[in-house]
């Protein structure tokens, strides 16, 4: 296998409903990315695209071959991935393993959403599809029920009582809140750093437990990365950020997962697949971008990516131990609940602050010192996706 | 291969108030709902057979914003029901106040009934749901 660098990367302003198309979005992205990377629309041999409800958007299937034609990458390859919210990481990780394959060299990867265009109804309504539609959907379960679920769940299974628990949760949304309102490209960019555990527990609830702040806000958006051979990331840049790790793993139902929630076992095997493949530990990681659709979501994702202790990751938090220059830095961006969550642009997006703190270009009050190894996680549906990227500097 | 068996048979018994579910004869475990390969060890090699309904909480929600479509319906609790023979269904919980519920209803015991979610213009047609009471 070549090894395979991040040469360049690019995003929009992940946003609330905003008048952008999808293809329009992602041109802006992936222009960015090209060049930043020094290259043209032609050099690129394939796009692969994380979009997940584009249809139901704007009406619009087959999308990665109009965003291709779009940007003036003719003729080529353009796959659509979809696997609900780890769209993009699907994308990326395949795009890693045609280059690392030696057939392609030069492969632009990335994602689009407009779940916030929209609406709430709407949005409800297509998240609910990434739940079983025969056995679950019709009790009218909701993407934020499943995470509710898993909160009670994670109290009865580790004996956190629940309003402890909620207390913890809420200085989770807290810490995103305040890196993400110095991300200028975050939906809460200069919002709510004052936020309180008060005002946390006191927000509108959504579904019990969770409320309001307890959730990622629906979002549009889009990232691109481009992804090169090491032979040709070294003619493009002196900074090329290697994918050394991945990893990904399905399974089926939420209640079919009976015998580990609320442990992940998918993200357990995923993660246990990158780490191997890059010959790393969950100590070596200075920062990950983990999916932090709910608070109690980073909770069980940091657990099970081997960071905190099963049932202990709130202390953590409480501690410091999460938080920008701790054990690990977790969401240094401001994650989904305040960067925002286009859900088939997320795992691109969390790559593209992955790639930027590692060449040390973040706003200086997010930027974790001397990070080295970065880590994404992108969770799809009732955690039956999981895709887990390591990157490292390759200077 | 055929799936022993399918939706449709499920769906049916389900509305007469029977859950059908497959026992593997490589392992023995219950799976429901159907599948092609038993949940535990992914034999295709299962007989039909007919679950127990009754059960215990394992964890639930009660939902307050619902989809486009089933907006009337909340305030609703969903359960996960975990059944004697083994499976976890989710369902409804009804005969209680949705907007009282606590951590205390989880392990309570339960019945099951059914109600028949008519479908949206997504869905393929109607869908049997499992609903639970509490047992006292």
């Amino acid at each position: 296998m070549k090894k395979v660098a991040v040469v360049g990367v690019g995003q929009t302003k992940f946003s609330g409903p905003q008048d952008k198309t999808q293809v329009e979005l992602f041109a802006e992205a992936a222009t960015e990315a090209i060049a930043e990377s020094n290259l043209k629309p032609k050099n690129i041999k394939a796009l692969f695209l994380g979009n997940a409800l584009g249809d139901f958007e704007e009406g619009q299937g087959m999308l990665a071959s109009y965003a291709a034609e779009n940007i003036g990458c003719m003729y080529v390859p353009a796959n659509r991935y979809e696997g609900a919210c780890a769209s993009a990481s699907m994308a990326v990780r395949d795009a890693f393993m045609w280059v690392a394959s030696g057939y392609y060299d030069i492969v632009l990867a990335g994602g689009i959403e407009r779940a916030a265009t929209m609406g709430t109804g709407m949005a409800t309504r297509t998240f609910a599809m990434f739940s079983d539609s025969r056995y679950e959907f019709p009790s009218g379960i909701t993407f934020p029920g499943v995470f509710a679920m898993l909160t009670y769940l994670y109290s009865k299974t580790y004996n956190v009582p629940i309003q402890k628990l909620r207390e913890r949760m809420a200085k989770v949304s807290i810490q995103s809140y305040r890196h993400g309102s110095v991300n200028p490209r975050a939906q809460f960019f200069g919002k709510n750093a004052d936020m309180t555990v008060e005002k946390v527990l006191g927000s509108f609830m959504v579904c019990t437990p969770l409320t309001l702040h307890d959730c990622c806000p629906f979002s549009d958006g889009a990232a691109a990365v481009i992804l090169a051979s090491e032979e040709v990331s070294k003619k493009l840049t002196s900074k090329p950020v290697y994918i050394t790790g991945t990893g990904q793993s399905s399974c089926g139902p939420l209640i079919n997962q009976k015998d580990f929630l609320p442990r992940i076992r998918s993200r357990e095997i995923s993660s246990q697949q990158a780490y191997k493949m890059a010959g790393r530990k969950p100590e070596d990681i200075d920062l990950c971008e983990l999916h932090d659709c709910f608070s109690i979501a980073s909770l069980i994702a940091s657990e099970s990516l081997g960071f905190f202790e099963y049932g202990k990751a709130g202390e953590a938090w409480e501690k410091g131990e999460a938080e920008i220059g701790g054990k690990v830095s977790i969401n240094p961006s401001g994650g989904l609940k305040a960067k925002g969550h286009p859900i088939g642009a997320t795992g691109a997006g969390q790559v593209y602050e992955v790639a930027r703190q590692l060449r040390g270009e973040v706003e200086s009050e997010n930027q974790v010192p001397d990070a080295k190894i970065g880590m994404t996680d992108t969770l799809g549906g009732d955690c039956a996706t999981i895709v887990n990227i390591i990157l490292e500097r390759g200077w | 291969m055929e799936q022993k068996l399918y939706f449709k048979d499920y769906n049916e018994a389900l509305k007469q108030n029977k859950l059908l579910g497959l026992k593997c004869r490589a392992c023995g475990t219950i799976t429901v709902p159907p599948k092609m390969a038993c949940r535990q060890c992914g034999s295709p090699d299962m007989e039909v057979t007919e679950v127990k309904t009754d059960g215990k909480i394992i964890t639930f929600t009660t939902i307050f914003v619902g989809a486009e479509g089933r907006e009337s319906e909340v305030p609703y609790t969903v359960v996960i029901v975990e059944l004697e023979e083994g499976p976890w269904l989710m369902g409804n919980l009804e005969g209680i106040d949705p907007k009282a519920v606590s951590i205390e209803l989880i392990g309570k015991k339960v019945k099951m009934s059914t109600k028949v979610f008519p479908g949206d213009k997504y869905s393929a047609g109607e869908t049997a749901r499992p609903v639970f009471s509490l047992v006292n």
